[in-house]
């Protein structure tokens, strides 16, 4: 399998998907400079969590125009999958490849800490290496994480199985206490019509290593290696 | 030389901060009087901030050296060899004066000055730091400086990209005028790319790098020189803005060019821009500069020499590079979009010339202006001891446990978890998950390899007050303490010190006893001092603050597998306290807290007893005969035995050993060198350190979901868990 991560200027989190998705291919992932107009073939493309541009204008809204972003787009329409974590998330719902907007936290604060997760659809090459309905501890660190599409979009995700983590306590269960953001329908990450598009805003790349405090992300990459070797 | 529009007037030489006898030897040096610009130079280059002048003569007593320091104070940060070829780079930097005129901006980029004096050096941030100190809680002004702050110091060092693991946050009345923010960064570099910032060689470029040159921060450092006054707020133009997402960039753009053989030497632009960096690199170099001002890339229009010159613009550098090496470097920048000029060239004439549109518009001699740097023997007192307190003239409570839940919701022992959870502690992936803020240490992986470094700030302001000597030793050994209890042989520190105004002799008698004291505690801990930063002047009308000397300490641990953390582990576990329990209650926070008195002796620190207890925990971490580690300090025993129950969510019994003081004073007197272990071998280890003469002595287990105190009844984790929490966010959202 071969996979690449984006750079944008003030990616941040490029080391950390770096570092998980060699753990889990054995082989090192190429890193793309966001000025690049196209790159080598890959199996997968990620796009990492940071500021990407500083997030002047909105998050993610200045990334959506760089030259890579076409190249990107191309390459989703032809079914190659592209994961989003955190910036790389709203940088997927800015340029379009995703549905809705990440809006402020609802009490306006940046917030990083650990979550629970309920994993609601596995029949995703992202999240096949879970459980059905597992619940999963996975840190987030974001200003801008609320989720919100209107009431149309949101019943279409909800109809075609495309939330594929929502907030949750500890035991699985759905409350406005486990909601860390003001998120609609609590969702944590969703995939796109063909579900080889995924954007989450908490960081799998983050506990994917016990001596960083836990490994619940771990199985998002040996998944995909499994799913895309 | 060019017109001085200007006229040199007394009211002029008084407002840059400039006493007679300080003008007196300008014109000496210059032969002629100066024009404003020069003026100006001067100002800044001899203002407190720059010149250490109040101080120099006591910081030069204090420890620097030790097998493993490369390099100790003098330089932009500190380095120490960390083996395997790489250095551990850190310092710790105030900016208090303008955290308090504008605090998002003021605590934003006291972040990212700390950061650039890091990586200045060659290393990787790896982690920030930060200790906080504000104002009483009731004062109209804390909850809007306590919101500005945090979200400046999130702000900033989330967007770079740096985890903040670790520090501190107080409050107290003292502070109510001039509230302290203290920023460390800890960088890692490789022994054979640490870069200095020494000018060599007449003819080699000199090239400006990162944003441009602005009005902004103009005499910043002559305004963090003097005190404050009702109209200090007027002040808010001279407060920087900083830019992270720039800072990132420069990082990044820095660091790759290190990666090549270009540089000479390179300098960050902090206080006193352009100026203090030309000046240091050519001093240290012992060259002279040209620089063309019209070559600096300027944000606004119209600016004179004399805005150039002092802006403390933030985000930029100034390097000298290898000639011809000139296009290799501007690609670099070219391709993270920064600005890259050409502004002079370094000469033999010992001179710095400044050129501007085509005149010549400052010429000042070098070494002169260094050599005379001003240093100041100000006159001192010492420190008038207090009256010691016995415990037993102090009341006991009526229920220890009530008391320990009010403890454990004060404003200063209250979780900062509300803080914390503001700043990405995650980012760069090799933060340890023990080593999470909220320990006693932040603990961060040397990216790579299984070593990990660990860091603390430290300061107990009330005791450095009552005791200077005694609150600077306990400043140190508590740092060194802290790193202990992961495991980590400490190995060096940097010391911020934050007090009133120097030109009191009370004042400058605070300061010269906590460097006393800081002295004694690094020689007898094997602790040296590698970098640090004077803030002074910290005054309102008058009222100076709790002198503060905040101690930042950095830790090596050979295997992070083999740290530990302060949260109980597992049932049954046996709950172990060494070291002497004397119960000291003087200037304890029970006082405080539940008497209403700040007075009395702070408790004595026994360096030699600091030093043999600590190495004996680390050989039982190193051994794993224990499980998890607190050192005992604010708010005492119990405080200290329901924090590793909050930490490790889970309950205890304990009970008062026999031969202890009365039961308040157990619990929450504030005896120093002491620790509360955990291990699944009570009996052998306590055996094992009797036979050393270290006392020890067991407590109770880990158990259930209540703490308990035989005789005195217990309360729930969750109970206590709630009250802790609950403080500061209720605070933040009344």
């Amino acid at each position: 399998m071969k996979a690449c991560v984006i750079v944008f200027p003030g990616s941040n989190c490029d080391r950390d998907l770096q570092i998980a998705l060699r753990d889990a291919m054995g082989s090192e992932p190429d890193m793309v400079w966001h000025g690049d107009s196209t790159f080598g073939d890959v199996d997968l493309i990620a796009v990492p969590g940071g500021f990407s541009y500083g997030d002047y204008l909105r998050a993610g809204a200045m990334a959506a125009k760089s030259p890579v972003m076409r190249e990107i787009t191309r390459r989703a329409e032809k079914g190659v999958p592209v994961l989003g974590v955190c910036n790389g998330f709203q940088i997927l719902t800015e340029s379009g490849l995703l549905p809705g907007a990440l809006m402020r936290n609802a009490d306006l604060k940046y917030v990083c800490k650990d979550v629970h997760l309920k994993v609601e659809a596995t029949d995703t090459p992202f999240t096949q290496g879970y459980e059905n309905e597992s619940v999963l501890r996975i840190p987030i660190a974001h200003h801008d994480g609320n989720y919100f599409a209107n009431d149309d979009v949101l019943n279409e995700l909800e109809d075609s199985n495309r939330i594929a983590f929502r907030y949750t306590d500890v035991r699985g269960e759905r409350s406005p206490q486990a909601n860390p953001n003001g998120s609609r329908h609590d969702i944590a990450g969703i995939v796109n019509k063909a579900r080889n598009v995924l954007g989450m805003m908490p960081h799998p790349e983050r506990l994917a290593d016990p001596s960083l405090g836990g490994s619940d992300g771990k199985a998002m990459f040996t998944g995909l290696v499994e799913a895309l070797s | 030389m060019s017109e001085t529009p200007a006229e040199i007037t007394p009211d002029i030489i008084k407002s840059h901060g400039l006493s007679e006898d300080e003008y007196q030897k300008v014109l000496g040096i210059m032969g002629r009087e100066p024009n404003i610009t020069e003026l100006g130079i001067f100002s800044v280059m001899w203002s407190e901030h720059c010149s250490y002048k109040s101080s120099k003569k006591w910081l030069k007593t204090l420890p620097t050296e030790a097998p493993w320091v490369i390099c100790g104070p003098g330089e932009n940060a500190g380095v120490v060899d960390i083996g395997d070829g790489q250095a551990v780079i850190f310092k710790m930097e105030s900016h208090n004066h303008p955290s308090y005129i504008e605090p998002y901006q003021g605590a934003a980029t006291g972040v990212g000055g700390i950061l650039r004096d890091v990586f200045t050096m060659g290393a990787r941030p790896a982690a920030n730091l930060n200790a906080l100190r504000f104002g009483s809680p009731d004062h109209p002004k804390t909850r809007h400086l306590v919101a500005g702050v945090v979200a400046g110091i999130g702000g900033y060092g989330n967007c770079v990209g740096v985890p903040t693991v670790g520090g501190e946050c107080e409050f107290h009345d003292s502070y109510n005028g001039n509230i302290l923010v203290n920023a460390m960064t800890v960088g890692i570099a490789d022994t054979d790319r640490i870069f200095y910032s020494a000018a060599t060689g007449a003819g080699n470029p000199i090239v400006y790098v990162g944003s441009k040159t602005g009005r902004d921060g103009i005499h910043g450092a002559t305004m963090a020189s003097t005190e404050f006054t009702e109209d200090s707020e007027a002040k808010r133009p001279t407060v920087q803005v900083g830019d992270p997402f720039t800072e990132k960039l420069l990082i990044e753009a820095c660091l790759e060019l290190m990666g090549t053989d270009c540089i000479i030497g390179i300098q960050d632009m902090g206080a006193a821009g352009l100026t203090s960096s030309g000046f240091e690199m050519a001093s240290k170099g012992g060259v002279g500069v040209d620089l063309n001002l019209d070559h600096v890339p300027q944000r606004e229009d119209n600016m004179t020499p004399y805005e150039m010159m002092l802006s403390e613009s933030q985000e930029r550098m100034l390097m000298v590079l290898k000639p011809g090496t000139e296009d290799q470097a501007r690609a670099i920048f070219e391709k993270w979009e920064l600005d890259f000029a050409i502004v002079g060239q370094l000469t033999d004439s010992g001179h710095m010339v400044l050129s501007h549109k085509g005149k010549i518009v400052a010429d000042l001699p070098i070494d002169p202006l260094a050599a005379a740097s001003p240093e100041y023997d100000r006159p001192w007192v010492p420190t008038v001891k207090a009256e010691e307190i016995s415990a037993d003239s102090i009341m006991p409570p009526a229920d220890i446990m009530a008391t320990l839940e009010r403890l454990l919701s004060c404003p200063d022992l209250a979780s900062k978890r509300w803080i914390w959870e503001q700043y990405d502690h995650m980012v760069m992936g090799d933060t340890l998950g023990i080593g999470r803020p909220g320990g006693d240490a932040g603990m961060v992986r040397v990216h790579g390899t299984n070593k990990a470094l660990a860091m603390t700030s430290d300061c107990s302001p009330r005791y450095c007050l009552a005791d200077p000597v005694e609150g600077g030793r306990q400043a140190v050994a508590e740092a060194w303490r802290n790193l202990t209890a992961t495991g980590a042989t400490p190995l060096a520190i940097t010391d911020n010190m934050n007090f009133g105004n120097p030109e009191k002799p009370e004042i400058m008698g605070q300061f010269v006893g906590c460097i006393e004291g800081i002295k004694e505690a690094c020689l007898a801990l094997d602790f040296p001092v590698v970098s640090g930063n004077v803030s002074l002047y910290n005054e309102t009308n008058g009222q100076g603050i709790l002198p503060t000397p905040t101690i930042g300490g950095v830790g090596l641990l050979q295997d992070a597998s083999k740290a530990i953390g302060m949260g109980f582990i597992d049932e049954g576990d046996h709950i172990i306290v060494v070291g002497e329990t004397l119960g000291h209650i003087g200037q304890s926070v029970y006082l405080r807290e539940i008497e209403g008195r700040e007075d009395g002796t702070p408790p004595p620190v026994n360096l030699a007893t600091e030093r043999k207890y600590g190495d004996f925990i680390r050989r039982c971490i190193q051994n794993q005969t224990i499980n998890a580690c607190h050192d005992v300090s604010d708010g005492g025993l119990l405080t200290c035995v329901a924090e590793m129950a909050l930490a490790g969510k889970k309950g205890c019994q304990i009970a008062q050993p026999t031969d202890t003081p009365a039961p308040h004073a157990w619990a929450f007197g504030e005896d120093q060198a002491r620790y509360i272990i955990t291990s699944k071998n009570a009996d052998r280890l306590i055996s094992e350190a009797q036979a050393e003469g270290i006392a020890i002595a067991a407590l109770g287990i880990v158990t259930g979901q209540d703490v308990s105190l035989k005789s005195h009844g217990s309360v729930s984790v969750t109970t206590l868990s709630d009250r802790h929490e609950s403080w500061l966010p209720g605070y933040m959202a009344p």
